[in-house]
């Protein structure tokens, strides 16, 4: 699956077949800092993410 | 679908829409900030908070219309106002909106060089001003900014670090009007961030999703990472942490309007201050911003920041 994240924005390629809340894990980000937006629709952090999906990891922190 | 593990559940678009609405309702009613025939200016920055706020209390049928000031911090300050105009013209709203190099011969970026500042401070002082001026001379009754649970729970957790007395007890969701400064409030108090970007990708509202380059690794944002770490290990904390002093300690320290300094009139621009015989600090501010070079965004920010700055927008 692609994997985009933000600041900055970039895409990594990862295995599919796993809850998102282990690819946040994976990638050292809090559950609560980031939304999961799967092929377009926003889902909860036990979604299943597969090979194929195109998934986003949005930040929702701001410092201002 | 969302997950909010401080209410131990999962929502639906419409639930979550539901929750958001009755968060906001509720401040807004718990804390008096404004009835329904108040002129409101809603602070907009471009980002999620501010247009979720804006969308919300026109959803709910207020009279409110939108303030946005334009920073100066390069591509940052460029798609945040293409975002908000946007924003504006597709739902028909009033944006005000107030240039910073153009009304006042300086940016941000150049402020902090040239007064040594950090940026954040500079920032704040500016909006602080801008926003007091306007929601005055444009007659609005009350000014609303997108403050969320987040940021006044970092705000909170900062002060009592500090045990800044002073500061703790003017933080409420409301500030009065009074001495010159018009009435402000924060309807997003009760609601987190995660929550408001939600209402945004929800509602299908475009906002600039990347931090604001000057405010990368700022104390704040270091704050709130260390709540979301402890709300990790323990859904509800940090909630329960600024709710909490809301119900129960802010009660017994909160300052009387009276006590609240600025009773003198800046010489310079006839802001509310705290001398009649120097220029209150924005004006000082601007003497000295003004007089200097522009600044580019990039040469003001930390290794960090610059990075990040450069791998999202480019090297100037």
């Amino acid at each position: 699956m692609i994997v985009r994240l933000r600041q900055p924005r970039r895409e990594v390629e990862m295995a599919g077949g796993r809850a998102a809340y282990a690819v946040l894990h994976d990638l050292g980000l809090s559950r609560e800092g980031h939304l999961i937006i799967r092929n377009g629709t926003l889902v909860p952090s036990d979604t299943m993410l597969e090979d194929g999906d195109v998934v986003e990891i949005r930040p929702v922190i701001s410092g201002g | 679908m969302v997950d909010l593990p401080r209410h131990n559940a999962n929502f639906c678009a419409t639930h979550l829409q539901q929750l958001c609405v009755r968060q906001v309702q509720r401040a807004i009613s718990d804390f008096s900030m404004f009835d329904d025939s108040a002129r409101i200016l809603v602070a907009v920055s471009g980002g999620k908070d501010s247009l979720a706020l804006w969308d919300m209390l026109v959803e709910l049928g207020y009279r409110a219309d939108g303030l946005y000031i334009g920073l100066g911090i390069g591509e940052y300050s460029e798609e945040s106002h293409r975002i908000t105009s946007a924003f504006a013209t597709e739902r028909g709203l009033t944006l005000h909106t107030v240039d910073l190099r153009d009304e006042h011969g300086f940016d941000i970026p150049t402020a902090a060089r040239a007064t040594r500042r950090v940026p954040c401070s500079a920032c704040g002082l500016s909006k602080r001003h801008i926003f007091d001026r306007e929601t005055t001379r444009l007659g609005y009754d009350v000014l609303a900014t997108g403050h969320n649970l987040d940021d006044e729970a970092a705000v909170l957790l900062g002060n009592t670090i500090r045990w800044d007395v002073d500061y703790l007890t003017r933080q409420y969701p409301v500030l009065e009007a009074g001495h010159g400064f018009p009435r402000k409030v924060k309807p997003l108090a009760r609601l987190t961030e995660r929550e408001m970007a939600a209402w945004c990708v929800i509602r299908g509202i475009d906002y600039v999703v990347e931090e604001c380059p000057m405010a990368i690794g700022n104390r704040h944002s270091g704050y709130k990472e260390t709540l979301n770490e402890m709300d990790e290990r323990s859904p509800g904390t940090k909630a329960s942490f600024y709710l909490g002093f809301l119900d129960r300690m802010a009660p017994l320290i909160r300052s009387t309007p009276a006590s609240q300094g600025a009773p003198e009139a800046c010489p310079s621009c006839g802001a509310p201050s705290s001398s009649s015989e120097t220029p209150c600090a924005f004006c000082r501010l601007e003497s000295t911003a003004s007089a200097h070079e522009p600044v580019p965004v990039r040469m003001v920010l930390n290794r960090t920041a610059r990075r990040a700055f450069d791998a999202q927008w480019g090297e100037e």
